[in-house]
């Protein structure tokens, strides 16, 4: 089973980045996580230039979408929200609506932050955006608040409390992910 | 004619099949200052003189607007990937006159709640090819939160864009079985 972790952040320490790591070390061992790191190389979004052959970054994106059984999102919050880039490459991932490749894939959403709520509107703001693509969203979430103090030197989590959700979280989406192979292949 | 018509107590004998194309099941819906309406394009039903059933494909749902199509598909709606079908199967027919009372079993996105529709049935009519035909009118309405179907945006005010409150309509046109 393949998941596609995409961290919303761009900063090469990213504490968002780290989290979908943690993420990695908690998943059973016939899953594996590949982090996707092509997302500043996602241009904006312009309907004029949504045309086949779509820009590379754009076609490498929807190709790694396509071929995860499900997605992690760990997202940062900016200004309330989502942050801009992450919101451009679902944007480009949703065309066409009706046969986007988010279209039914299980999605989660985790996110950190270094105030003190852990991206709870980013998160809520991208569940709302990835059911509106037609994602099918897991109804979990984790948020790492005041995130330098919750992971070490090394960038593993050493909050007992939020490895406990985050496993929570991983176990719901390859259970939907489970629920949706089985209910594809009856 | 009127006076048969209003002494009938059951439905019409004989098996009855749906002619789809003179048929509609649809729904409607309040949606910020107006009515959001759709409707199944791929259905099928069955009636005999002691119920109906019939089933709606989920992906033939019909707004008018591709993009809105595909988000009632979606698992924010009606969840066409795992449940392609919404269903109806009677329990109970009461017929007096032309009116009629269903009470059955109404099935969307894999729940199965009771419920009671009310409408008209007509009488038996011979088209010109030699076919009897028979149309029955049913409505109900339901909390589609009650089916899994929560989406919502909420406006400005607070209040949320879309009802729960949903009217089911059936215009159904039977051709009898050969």
């Amino acid at each position: 089973m393949q998941v596609l972790g995409i961290s919303g952040s761009l900063r090469r320490d990213s504490y968002n980045t780290k989290l979908l790591r943690a993420a990695e070390e908690l998943l059973p061992s016939f899953v594996e996580l590949e982090v996707w790191d092509g997302l500043k190389s996602v241009p904006p979004y312009d309907e004029e230039d949504d045309v086949q052959p779509a820009p590379a970054a754009v076609e490498a994106l929807r190709q790694a979408v396509a071929n995860a059984d499900a997605i992690l999102i760990a997202t940062p919050e900016y200004n309330s929200s989502v942050p801009g880039q992450l919101k451009n490459a679902i944007d480009w991932l949703s065309r066409p609506l009706a046969t986007n490749p988010l279209r039914n894939k299980p999605v989660a959403v985790v996110g950190a932050s270094t105030g003190a709520f852990g991206a709870v509107w980013a998160q809520a703001e991208l569940r709302k955006v990835l059911g509106a693509t037609g994602a099918r969203v897991v109804d979990a979430d984790v948020a790492v608040g005041h995130a330098p103090t919750r992971f070490d030197a090394q960038g593993t989590l050493v909050d007992d409390d939020l490895c406990e959700q985050l496993e929570e979280t991983v176990q719901a989406l390859l259970a939907e992910t489970g629920a949706r192979r089985l209910a594809l292949a009856s | 004619m009127a006076v048969l018509t209003e002494s009938r107590t059951a439905l019409p004998t004989g098996t009855w099949t749906l002619d789809p194309v003179h048929s509609t099941i649809g729904f409607e819906l309040p949606y910020l200052a107006g009515t959001f309406r759709g409707q199944f394009k791929d259905v099928d039903a069955r009636l005999t003189e002691t119920g109906i059933e019939g089933a709606a494909r989920v992906a033939s749902v019909d707004v008018k607007d591709e993009n809105l199509s595909a988000h009632l598909q979606s698992p924010d709606f009606f969840d066409a990937e795992r449940h392609p079908e919404l269903s109806f199967a009677s329990r109970e027919v009461e017929v007096a006159g032309e009116n009629v009372t269903v009470r059955g079993e109404l099935t969307i996105r894999g729940t199965t709640k009771p419920v009671v529709l009310t409408g008209t049935v007509s009488g038996v009519v011979a088209d010109a090819y030699g076919n009897d035909r028979v149309s029955v009118n049913l409505a109900t309405t339901v909390d589609r939160t009650e089916f899994g179907l929560n989406w919502n945006m909420p406006l400005p005010s607070g209040e949320p864009a879309l009802a729960n409150e949903v009217g089911l309509n059936a215009e159904l046109y039977f051709v009898r079985e050969a």
